[in-house]
């Protein structure tokens, strides 16, 4: 089985390029029959997974450039083509379309910020007090986990029904037991709203951190504990320089998937407030939602949704740069 | 760090284009008219089993008549637009299918539809068959409709008989008689409240947007279909229904949450609050809640006195369910033979009842309700205090874009205890604006 590749490299007179003879060579060597031969196995695989993962992407930028309004949803192949209209009137901060999209571009990210960073403060702290073995150890370990493990919808909708002004758990115990309030708070309107979103948030994965950062903690050996503790190492230095330094692959990893996925939540707020959010809690992926699916604008839904992605890459690309930086030095 | 959105909607699109493609093909051919249709019918009831229960023995009875199944599935409101939109968008959806008549002219844009028009028409009955209001209702002016109507509803102000003759009151004639009863029957610390409403529903809210707005003389739109949204009419209006909640607070602030009917129905019912605003089909639900029909009257929604400039004293406007057939049908003769029995004088006459709907159809039995005082009042409101709904292909947005706004002056109104008339504009200039620029 001879690729392309092999067959133009071969031709190529050696001669002729007297100073890249040497390149010529590793090229050549790189393409022998035996290394191509795990890349042709892979190939139909990895052409399937672009097609799920790229194709739905480049469909997303194609519709963006379209007026797809609720005018063409029907012969949608006659959408006027737009150009970069959606885009102008997605980023025009003059109107409310462009400061609805500001607002909800903050909006997410102070979630985001809040979520990731409460997760992962009390994953860590979770994660240490429970890597020294006791008794009950397991038993806390599984409790700790339990909601990660209940299904999102259902966890959320039972957090909705906590969080009712009049007849909820939370105000129950604030206002009948506490006596804190005298007139019962709304949880799910308002700026409460916001806070109510990002504590069930954080309720439902900080176990995901847990589980991450107590699996990485596996792999520091019990020495350089005990060599660190001969040398005087106090609990505190030990958790900085050891159990911190040592976990700092496994917490970039952590902290860019949960940045992803908090940016992206969709089901929080959807669950909890129905597809019209409070403006307070009105994250980025309802703000496309209702412009796609309740004012019928999937051009302009979809454009929104390129410039998240545009976002999220330039992000997560910076981030991946940053690390590598950081660990070849 | 791929966007769910466009993954999913973009698989959406890449797989329902591949099947509009075989779709496309179909067109009604009526010479061999296949034996099962598809029907989504609307939850018109309070619950997806009680209308499944409601409609089957009628489809039975359509399959014994003509020989042909309907396969049924009922949605509820929340899904209903967004299955509709799907199915519009794909070309692969039901056969027939209900929809509220506020989205006719919308979805009459689309070009997903039926048209109803010649021999189509002729096939469910021709065009006098239906009462001309109600018949209206079925798309834009000038074009021939995409729907016909099923279900007909009307707004009207019930009230709680005992509660009100304990007060020495008599049921209000004007807005102001209102507000103050409710003043008058509110005592928060007794969780006693005035009237309920669902201050969190984007429907109701750009419903009452509507009334209100034509008692205060504002239009949602002006002669040209350009939405005029900060009207002063249509201002002063969304203010007079958030001030419920706000200034006059005569409703149970939480009702700012609430986002359908059952929490209202069921104050109501319990006498914890002494009005409600709603359709006759509520009635049904007053019932399920244990609320004997001897316990409320009904009158129509009043209207500040003396009208505003350009105000009318409307209570309501022409409500209902439609009926609309998929363009793109391949059982079109079958899906015309099922809108012509729902539609017929005996199916009107047997499922105005459990609905409590008003008929369609001319002569129609007045079946809605077994209580003659209800009767007497919604035709009464029908007749004289009820108004069209603009009939503009961008009616939607304003139902969300305003009934969106409301949601969040309801909050505001619940949670720091007033909205002001500057809030109230600042909020419709916002939703217009975004209208305009979103086209």
């Amino acid at each position: 089985m001879r690729t392309p590749l092999d067959n133009t490299v071969a031709a190529t007179p050696p001669s002729a390029f007297g100073a890249t003879k040497q390149r010529t060579a590793t090229v050549r060597r790189r393409w022998t029959k035996e290394r191509a031969t795990p890349y042709l196995l892979i190939l139909p695989a990895t052409l399937l997974i672009l097609l799920v993962q790229i194709g739905p992407m480049i469909a997303g930028i194609v519709i963006s450039l379209f007026k797809l309004t609720r005018l063409y949803i029907a012969n949608w192949a006659n959408a006027p083509f737009a150009g970069l209209d959606n885009y102008r009137v997605a980023l025009d901060f003059s109107t409310p379309i462009g400061q609805k999209l500001v607002q909800s571009f903050l909006t997410t990210l102070l979630y985001t910020i809040i979520v990731v960073g409460v997760c992962w403060l009390i994953g860590t702290s979770a994660a240490i007090v429970l890597q020294r073995s006791f008794r009950g150890q397991n038993m806390l370990r599984t409790f700790f986990l339990l909601p990660y493990a209940l299904p999102a919808y259902a966890s959320i909708i039972t957090w909705s029904f906590m969080l009712q002004r009049d007849n909820g758990v939370v105000n129950n115990v604030l206002v009948n037991g506490l006596h804190l309030f005298n007139d019962p708070p709304f949880w799910l309107l308002g700026n409460n709203s916001f806070v109510s979103m990002a504590v069930i948030a954080i309720w439902h994965r900080w176990p995901f951190a847990f589980l991450m950062i107590l699996a990485g903690m596996q792999s520091i050996p019990e020495d350089v504990y005990q060599a660190s503790a001969i040398d005087g190492a106090s609990v505190w230095q030990q958790i900085r320089y050891i159990t911190l330094g040592m976990l700092r692959p496994v917490n970039f990893v952590l902290l860019l998937m949960m940045f992803l996925w908090s940016f992206n939540d969709f089901n929080t707020p959807f669950v909890l407030f129905g597809p019209t959010a409070p403006p307070q809690s009105n994250l980025l992926s309802i703000h496309i939602y209702d412009n796609s699916f309740l004012n019928w604008n999937f051009g302009l839904g979809s454009a929104m949704s390129v410039l998240l992605l545009i976002f999220l890459a330039l992000v997560s690309g910076a981030l991946l740069l940053w690390n590598r930086r950081s660990q070849r030095a | 760090m791929k966007s769910r959105f466009i993954a999913s909607a973009t698989l959406a699109a890449l797989v329902l284009g591949s099947v509009a493609g075989c779709a496309s093909g179909g067109g009604g051919s009526s010479s061999d008219a296949p034996k099962v249709i598809t029907y989504w019918a609307s939850q018109q009831s309070s619950s997806i089993p009680t209308d499944q229960k409601l409609l089957q023995p009628e489809l039975d009875k359509f399959q014994k008549q003509t020989g042909i199944k309907v396969k049924l599935e009922v949605i509820d409101w929340n899904h209903l637009q967004d299955r509709t939109l799907t199915a519009a968008t794909s070309g692969v959806g039901p056969d027939v299918i209900n929809i509220g008549d506020t989205n006719a002219a919308t979805f009459q844009a689309t070009g997903a539809f039926l048209p109803f028009e010649g021999a189509d028409l002729q096939a469910v009955g021709g065009k006098d068959k239906f009462v001309p209001v109600s018949y209206q209702t079925g798309g834009a002016p000038g074009k021939p409709p995409t729907s016909l109507p099923l279900l007909g509803y009307v707004y009207g102000l019930y009230y709680n008989k005992k509660l009100f003759a304990d007060a020495g009151l008599t049921p209000p004639k004007t807005w102001q008689e209102l507000v103050s009863d409710a003043k008058k029957l509110t005592d928060p610390a007794a969780g006693k409240w005035g009237i309920a409403i669902q201050g969190g529903s984007v429907p109701e809210n750009m419903h009452f947007a509507f009334i209100f707005g034509q008692q205060n003389g504002g239009d949602p739109f002006d002669a040209a279909n350009k939405p005029t949204f900060t009207s002063n009419g249509i201002v002063a209006g969304v203010k007079q229904y958030v001030d419920l909640i706000g200034e006059d607070k005569v409703a149970n602030p939480t009702d700012a949450q609430s986002n359908s009917g059952n929490q209202s129905n069921s104050d109501f019912a319990n006498g914890k609050a002494a009005m409600l605003m709603g359709q006759n089909n509520v009635e049904a639900a007053l019932a399920a809640n244990g609320m004997s029909a001897d316990d409320y009257g009904i009158v129509p929604i009043p209207a500040p006195s003396p009208l505003p400039k350009g105000g009318k004293d409307v209570g309501s406007f022409v409500a209902g369910i439609n009926i609309s057939i998929f363009k793109n049908t391949k059982n079109k003769a079958a899906a015309l033979k099922f809108v012509k029995f729902m539609t017929s004088k005996p199916e009107q006459a047997i499922i105005d009842k459990p609905y409590g709907a008003l008929p369609a159809i001319k002569g129609g039995t007045l079946n809605f309700s077994s209580n003659p005082e209800a009767i007497k009042a919604f035709t009464s409101i029908l007749k004289n205090n009820s108004v069209p709904l603009p009939r503009v292909d961008t009616f939607s947005a304003f139902t969300t874009n305003v009934g969106s706004a409301m949601n969040a002056l309801m909050a505001q109104a619940a949670t720091s205890g007033s909205v002001s008339t500057a809030d109230v504009k600042k909020a419709l200039q916002a939703a217009q604006d975004q209208m305009v620029a979103g086209g």
